[in-house]
């Protein structure tokens, strides 16, 4: 097949598995919260269980009037959503969604996983710049400082599945799990990882760049309707990519359960990502949000220092062995 | 060369996906311009000067301790790849010299209370 018609097709596919796993997650969100809070969530707008609320709200969305702040960089104030957005379509390249099924087998996946998510800042600083707004600009400010704080324990917490895998493939990460998943002998790794892709993702305990109680709604603040809905497109997309990395480097990516064989390794693939998704919204309706302070300290004087240990204690016992 | 033309596509495809959306969706908008409605959002306020002001940036130094960090724990990745295939008493030693360095920046760090939020 034409290379260029190929790549259009994975494209067409990656984007409309992004928009519809917004759809999903916007009502599935609703309706978790409402349930966690012993509501019913959203129930009147129709289709099965509400799930129609999820294309009103688009709707809603596309109508609204698009006005522009007065005193924005424009530049920036239109291109930041686009900027948020490149980077959670990029990332489903490497991902291995099946035995035989990934868009393009890099051999640095790893890499090219953990150095394109850190673009989204761009694209948040830019939104957070660009609005002219003060609210938006304490809210960039914290999510610049965030991402410092847990970019390095993420990266230490993947450096032990490396060591055992010796390979930064994530194909071949998931095909070295045949034995065993990697979240028995990296349970540290695990633990810190999924700590730190949360405030990676701006997520509830550790959502202060968008604190709502403080900061209106952090860096997006002056954005409204589609351009408010592209980021929150990107926002759910990076946390099923996300969810969908823990799973490749811990849980076993498509590999299935024992017994249970018969079932399509990218259905397994998709349930674990979701079912991690489910504990991310869970935290969410569980704990309180962090103080500044706190989550600096969190990241640098105890995420840190642990996955430092946990390299070393893998490197020990690897030698030993 | 297959491999990045993917990410070219890919890369000018989720650029353009946002834009074409807010340019294409905008038949179905209205658009009334209004200086109350275009002024910075401040809680209902009206707002007074600008966000362009200047800024107490705390986290100054921990952005210098990120680039640090940060390109020292790259670092250990081509180590990892190929520990298994090292002499592993050696390779062993040699990272806990490295991490020795980069903990004493830490505890260096820690103590000249850089990583104190302000």
């Amino acid at each position: 097949m034409n290379i260029y018609l190929a790549a259009l097709l994975k494209v067409v596919g990656v984007l409309a598995f992004v928009l519809g796993n917004a759809f999903i997650l916007i009502w599935a969100e609703r309706k978790i919260s409402g349930y966690m809070q012993r509501r019913y969530g959203p129930l009147r707008v129709g289709g099965p269980a509400g799930l129609l609320q999820s294309a009103a709200d688009i709707l809603k969305l596309m109508a609204k009037e698009d006005f522009v702040p007065g005193g924005a960089d424009l530049w920036l104030w239109w291109l930041a959503p686009a900027v948020a957005l490149v980077p959670a379509v990029l990332v489903y390249l490497v991902l291995p969604i099946g035995r035989s099924f990934v868009l393009q087998n890099l051999s640095i996946g790893l890499v090219f996983f953990a150095s394109v998510t850190s673009f989204t800042l761009i694209g948040i600083f830019m939104a957070g710049w660009g609005s002219n707004n003060k609210y938006s600009l304490l809210g960039a400010m914290r999510a610049g400082a965030q991402l410092f704080s847990y970019e390095i324990p993420l990266i230490l917490s993947t450096i032990g599945v490396v060591m055992l895998t010796g390979s930064l493939t994530l194909q071949r990460i998931v095909a070295a799990q045949a034995n065993v998943w990697f979240v028995v002998p990296q349970i540290v790794g695990f633990l810190v990882f999924y700590v730190a892709s949360l405030a990676e993702l701006n997520r509830t305990p550790f959502d202060l760049a968008e604190a709502e109680s403080e900061l209106i709604a952090g860096y997006f603040t002056e954005y409204s309707g589609i351009r408010w809905a592209m980021f929150a497109v990107a926002e759910y997309s990076n946390l099923f990519t996300t969810s969908a990395l823990a799973v490749t480097l811990f849980l076993g990516g498509w590999r299935p359960l024992p017994l249970l064989a018969f079932i399509p390794g990218w259905v397994w693939f998709v349930l674990k990502t979701y079912v991690l998704v489910f504990v991310g919204i869970w935290i969410r309706w569980t704990l309180p949000r962090v103080r500044i302070d706190q989550l600096m300290d969190l990241g640098w004087k105890f995420l840190f220092p642990v996955s430092v240990a946990n390299v070393l204690v893998t490197a020990l016992v690897l030698a030993v062995r | 060369m297959e491999k990045y033309l993917d990410i070219v596509i890919f890369t000018v495809a989720g650029a353009l996906f946002p834009l074409l959306t807010v340019v294409g969706t905008a038949i179905i908008r209205r658009r009334y311009p209004d200086p109350v409605k275009q002024g910075a959002y401040e809680s209902g306020e009206i707002p007074f000067g600008d966000a362009r002001v200047r800024f107490h940036i705390s986290y100054y130094i921990f952005a210098l301790a990120f680039l640090v960090f940060d390109v020292e724990s790259i670092f250990l990745y081509p180590w990892a790849v190929v520990y298994l295939h090292l002499s592993r008493g050696l390779a062993f030693g040699e990272i806990l010299v490295f991490v020795a360095i980069l903990l004493a920046g830490w505890l260096y760090a820690w103590k000249k209370k850089v990583l104190t939020w302000m």
